[in-house]
């Protein structure tokens, strides 16, 4: 079965979106995800969609919903790498991804994570 | 205004809504669309085409590139003959849903697009007609 690769970076885990994602694969990442923070301990989540050339109210949902597993799970996503017309987009179709933080690429994103840790 | 050329696509599994993105970016590149104005078009019809396969049971969609004067234009008709919208008005409020969703496809689609109308009868069927101008 067809699957996006999740990597584990120190305490972080980061997820590449780069395939044009069908809903299937979404509702995957979801659940891999989940068991990925609990059997990691990860204290935050990176999820890079730079490769993304647009994010849907499908893409939005699981965004949203990736990030409410993981606080209940004590970590922290941050979306890095969003598109400028994909983010203009956002704003026009309604979706505001409330408790979702973004950066504008991953070393940032690390960053943000960090700091939200306490250990700037 | 003149139709230039058109086409249909099939709409009825999930990996068709991603294929009606590609075509759709293709046609909206061919006609001169803005970046900005490409991905408005392209996030109005994957929530539109996911309509069409999640409520609508399957369909289509119908595609034509328009002309008029030096504009070039995209016309899409998603349509199926699902069960249809009882209430349309409560279907077109942000943030309704009779699913699991955020009730944002409908209202946000037709804030993307230039021209947007539905038309839907219980029982016989739904279709929505967006247009976007470059
Ligand atoms: N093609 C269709 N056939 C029948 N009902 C439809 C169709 N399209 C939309 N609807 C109805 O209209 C409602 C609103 O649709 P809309 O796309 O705005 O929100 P949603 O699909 O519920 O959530 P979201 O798109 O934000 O994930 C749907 O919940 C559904 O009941
Ligand atoms: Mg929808």
């Amino acid at each position: 079965m067809e699957r996006i690769p999740i990597l584990r970076m120190g305490e972080f885990l980061l997820v590449t979106i780069q395939v044009d994602m069908h809903d299937q694969l979404a509702l995957t990442l979801q659940d891999d995800l989940a068991d990925r923070i609990s059997a990691t301990s990860a204290r935050g989540v990176l999820i890079d969609i730079s490769a993304l050339d647009m994010v849907d109210s499908f893409i939005g949902r699981m965004i949203s919903t990736i990030s409410g597993v993981a606080r209940i799970m004590d970590a922290e996503t941050v979306v890095v790498g969003m598109q400028p017309a994909v983010a203009i987009t956002l704003v026009e179709l309604g979706l505001t991804l409330p408790g979702v933080s973004t950066a504008l690429d991953v070393e940032r994103g690390m960053n943000l994570l960090r700091t939200r840790m306490g250990r700037a | 205004m003149n139709s230039v050329r058109s086409g249909s696509h099939p709409v009825r599994l999930e990996q068709d809504v991603v294929l009606a993105r590609q075509a759709v970016r293709k046609l909206a590149q061919e006609c001169g669309l803005r970046l900005v104005d490409q991905t408005k078009l392209v996030t109005a019809v994957s929530e539109l085409a996911r309509n069409t396969v999640v409520y609508g049971g399957g369909g289509e969609m119908d595609w034509e590139v328009l002309e008029d004067g030096p504009r070039k234009g995209i016309r899409l008709v998603f349509r199926d003959e699902g069960p249809g919208i009882a209430d349309l008005k409560l279907a077109l409020t942000d943030g309704w849903t009779s699913g699991g969703g955020l009730g944002l496809g409908l209202t946000g689609a037709r804030r993307l697009v230039d021209e947007f109308d539905i038309a839907s009868t219980p029982g016989v069927g739904t279709r929505v007609t967006i247009v976007r101008w470059n």
